[in-house]
Parts: C-alpha cells; structure tokens; sequence
C-alpha cells in the first residue's frame, strides 16, 4: 500500500527524518509511535505531499509522490490540529470537501455517532477543539478512501468520541481498507494496531507486527517494549 | 481558470465576506468620501482622495492580505490534503482576498458619489480613473502580501515586513528619488529617474491620476518628471503596462514559492 524508501527531511538544523524506509501493508492498522519531535508528522506530511522530502522517496498504490495530486482520491486524512476557515459553518465545510471531490455519496455516519448534527450550522470558529476534532475525523471518513491517515486523532478526543473512532478504524480495516494513525498513548496502539512503526529521533527503530515487538524485547506492555528500544 | 479555483473561490469569498474587517474597510473609505463631498462638493473631494488612494488602499490590502494567507494555513492544510493541485488553490485564494477587497473599494468611494452626484460631467471620468487605480493598488499589494506571506513563516515578521513595504513605497521612496535628485544634479536624469519610477507601484499609480488630473506639480517630485518624459500621449499605457506587471510578477513569484513550499 505504501512504500517509503531512504527518506529524509531537514528543517534548519534539525534532522527530521533520515534515512527512513518503511511498508505499510493494506487491510491493516499501522500506528507510527515515537516522542514529540520524532518525526511522525513529518513522515505522514510527506505522504500527503503537504512536504518534500530532501532525500528518498514515498509510493502509495504504486504511484510516487512527486506533486501531482491526483493520488489523494484515495486518501482520507484527518489533521492534528483542526482549522478551518473561521467564518464558514461545519456543514459548509463538508459541502466544500464534497465538492473539491466531486463526491455526490458521502459518509457522514460519524456526524450522528459524534453527536456532531447540532453543531453543524455554527461558525467553525465558535466550537471547541473537540468539536473541530471530530469534524476533522468526519471529513478523513466521508469518501470512503481506501487509505485513510489521522494524526493523533484522539488527541481532542472524550472517551465517548474516542471509542467511537476506534471502532470506526477497526470497521474500515475489516473492509479491507488501510488506516495508519500517529499516537503517543501506547495502550491506544496496543489496542488497535496491527503494526506499529517506532521513529525515534527521525530514525526508524522497529517495523512490524505488534506482538512480534513485544516478543522481541521480552515484556510484556507495548509502553515498555518501546522504552527497551528508546533505551537501546 | 479551472472549476477546482472556482469552487475554492466561491467558499473563500463566503469566508471573507462574512469577516468584519472588510465591512469596516468599506464603511470608513465611505465614511471619509461622504464627508469629503459634504465639505467640498466632487472636484475637491476627487483630488483629496487622490491622496488616499494611494496611502490608505495599499496599507489595508498589504495587511489584509497578508493576515488571511497567514490565517488560512491550516485550512490551505486541509484542501491539499484533497485532490487539490497547489496552483489551483493558490489562484482561488489570491482572488477570493484580491476581489472581495476591490469591490469593497469600489463601494465605499462609489456610492457616495452615487448619492451626491458630480458637479461636472468631467468629474465622472476622473471618478472613474480613481477606482480604476483603486481596484490596480489593490491588486498589487494584494500580490505583494502573498509573496511575504508566502515566503516567510513567522506571521510576526511578515507582517514587519509587509508594513515596511508599505513604508518603503508610500513614503520612504520619494524622499530617496528627492535625495538622488540633489545629489546627482549635474548629471542627466531622465532615464534613471524613469526606471526609479517604473520601481515603485504608487508612484505609478500617482502618476496616472495626475496625468488625468493634470495637477504634475503637485504631488512628488517622480511624478513632475513623468510628465514630461511622456507627455499626455505615452503616459498613461506605460504606466498601465508597469502596473501590471506590478500584479503578475509578484504574483508568480508567490505562485512559484507556494508550490514549493512546505506545508
């Protein structure tokens, strides 16, 4: 589904990502974990085309990402921090999404099961962070993109909104379709993933099954398996 | 233009319209024609807003434009995240701040003089000429802004930098011209002056009021020396011609570094 070989990004003097090279495989949940500053947005920036590598490139169903933009109708992507033009309404925004799509049959399950319904006919600017959360994960979700990518979308999250997402993602992926999500909370990986990629320090330190980490290091908790590999 | 810039456009002047800034902006320039025509009837009230056309349009478009560019950057995040090619999304955002700013000056300095009516016939011209390098200003600064805004990351600086653009080129500008004048007097001018004049928007758009207004003398010492390069016959299309090119140079410019850019 995606395949990143020998990437790599530099902002200033930071080395982002260097030399990272990673399959993520289709029909699966892969979380990509690491500490602040690791790199992890990074990596899914670069897969949206929202960044340019320095080095290295990035494939997903066979196509390069090299600017043309005709790949992202197969991608469904919701944002960390979630912004949209202040004075437009929620179901505004949606309608404009459909429409860059020119996608006349959208999902918007998630606008019921987030309780979100009532909120769509404010301005964007006058809801929570939470509320702008959800709205972000409705508008990865309504195409029914074979790929979908969400940074850290519990992050805004309550634990109701959260456990509906979670069975969201499972339910994509008994589809048959893709998800791959950045997260710090290594019980959420644990309990959703299949695979997980460990950045650290814009390196790649594990890619692969969960349990196979958990086998690897000897313990018995993702959280302190991915300690063992910061430790190493 | 493709249907992608279009529908962009379209939830982007939705945007914008419904901001206060642009209300406000349309409510003060009609404010001050209003009160310029109460005191002093359309001939005098043309020539006063000479003066702020060319201070006050390129100030708020700088600013304006700058501060949307900066404000939209998540939301720029989200469209090309879609199948949305940067070009396009550059276009729609260039016109959904350049148009509704340009009609909200045309509004403000037209419907009073809608109102009043012009004393002369003559005056409707000149009107007209005010709003034409009105909407011109506009859509250079406009440019401008989304060149530094483009370029520079940090919204505190950038709006440094645009302020000092302004400065730069409504005020600062002639005062060098002026010093280059003094300090090169025994030297021939004409074609350097020219070039200085081609190099600073307002000072072409003052060139091209006067030119109408037939006032050279009055305003600045680029626009005295304009005149007499080109008389009434040459003027005005270089004038137009340098203007815009004011608009698509750094236009393209901003269009080449947003497509490069890192989001």
């Amino acid at each position: 589904m995606i395949e990143i070989a020998g990437l790599a990004k530099r902002y200033g003097a930071v080395q982002v990502l260097a030399d990272v090279s990673l399959s993520v495989r289709s029909g699966r949940i892969t979380a990509i974990v690491g500490p602040n500053g690791s790199g992890k947005t990074t990596l899914l920036k670069i897969l949206l085309g929202l960044v340019r590598p320095d080095a290295g490139t990035a494939a997903i169903n066979g196509a390069t990402v090299n600017g043309d933009w005709r790949y992202r109708s197969a991608l469904g992507y919701g944002a960390q921090v979630a912004r949209f033009p202040d004075n437009l309404t929620g179901r505004e925004v949606l309608a404009m999404l459909g429409a860059v799509r020119g996608a006349s049959d959208t999902d918007l399950a998630l606008v019921a099961a987030f309780g979100l319904e009532r909120y769509l006919d404010q301005r964007v600017h006058t809801l929570s962070t939470g509320m702008r959360q959800k709205l972000a994960v409705v508008t990865a979700f309504m195409f029914r993109a074979p790929l979908i990518i969400l940074d850290e979308p519990t992050a805004g999250l309550d634990p109701v909104a959260s456990g509906v997402l979670k069975a969201r993602l499972r339910a994509t992926r008994d589809e048959g379709r893709t998800v791959v999500f950045t997260s710090h909370v290594m019980a959420e990986v644990e309990e959703l993933a299949d695979d997980v990629a460990v950045l650290m320090d814009g390196g790649l330190r594990y890619a692969g099954p969960v349990d196979a980490l958990r086998h690897q290091t000897g313990v018995a908790t993702l959280e302190q398996a991915v300690a063992e590999l910061m430790r190493a | 233009m493709t249907a992608t810039t279009l529908l962009i456009l379209r939830y982007e002047l939705r945007n914008v319209l419904r901001g206060r800034w642009l209300v406000a902006y349309t409510v003060l320039l009609a404010g001050l024609a209003e009160a310029l025509l109460r005191s002093g009837g359309s001939g005098r009230a043309l020539l006063a807003l000479v003066n702020l056309v060319l201070l006050v349009v390129p100030l708020v478009s700088v600013v304006f434009g700058a501060l949307y560019l900066y404000a939209s950057r998540e939301f720029n995040e989200l469209l090309l995240s879609q199948p949305v090619g940067r070009p396009a999304l550059f276009r729609g955002l260039y016109l959904g701040v350049a148009l509704p700013l340009a009609a909200a000056f045309v509004a403000g300095i037209g419907l009073p003089f809608l109102w009043h009516g012009v004393e002369e016939p003559a005056h409707v011209r000149t009107l007209a000429l005010v709003v034409a390098v009105g909407v011109g200003l506009t859509a250079v600064f406009v440019a401008l802004a989304f060149l530094v805004a483009v370029r520079v990351e940090d919204r505190a600086r950038g709006l440094g930098v645009v302020m000092l653009l302004w400065l730069a080129f409504a005020v600062i500008y002639d005062g060098m011209v002026l010093a280059v004048v003094s300090a090169f007097a025994q030297w021939p001018l004409e074609r350097p002056m020219l070039a200085l004049m081609l190099m600073n928007p307002i000072d072409l758009a003052r060139v091209l009021l006067l030119l109408e207004l037939d006032l050279s003398a009055m305003l600045g010492y680029t626009g005295a020396v304009f005149r007499r390069f080109f008389g009434g016959t040459w003027g005005a299309p270089v004038a137009v011609l340098a203007m815009l090119a004011w608009v698509s140079l750094p236009l393209a410019l901003a269009a080449r570094a947003f497509r490069r850019k890192d989001f």
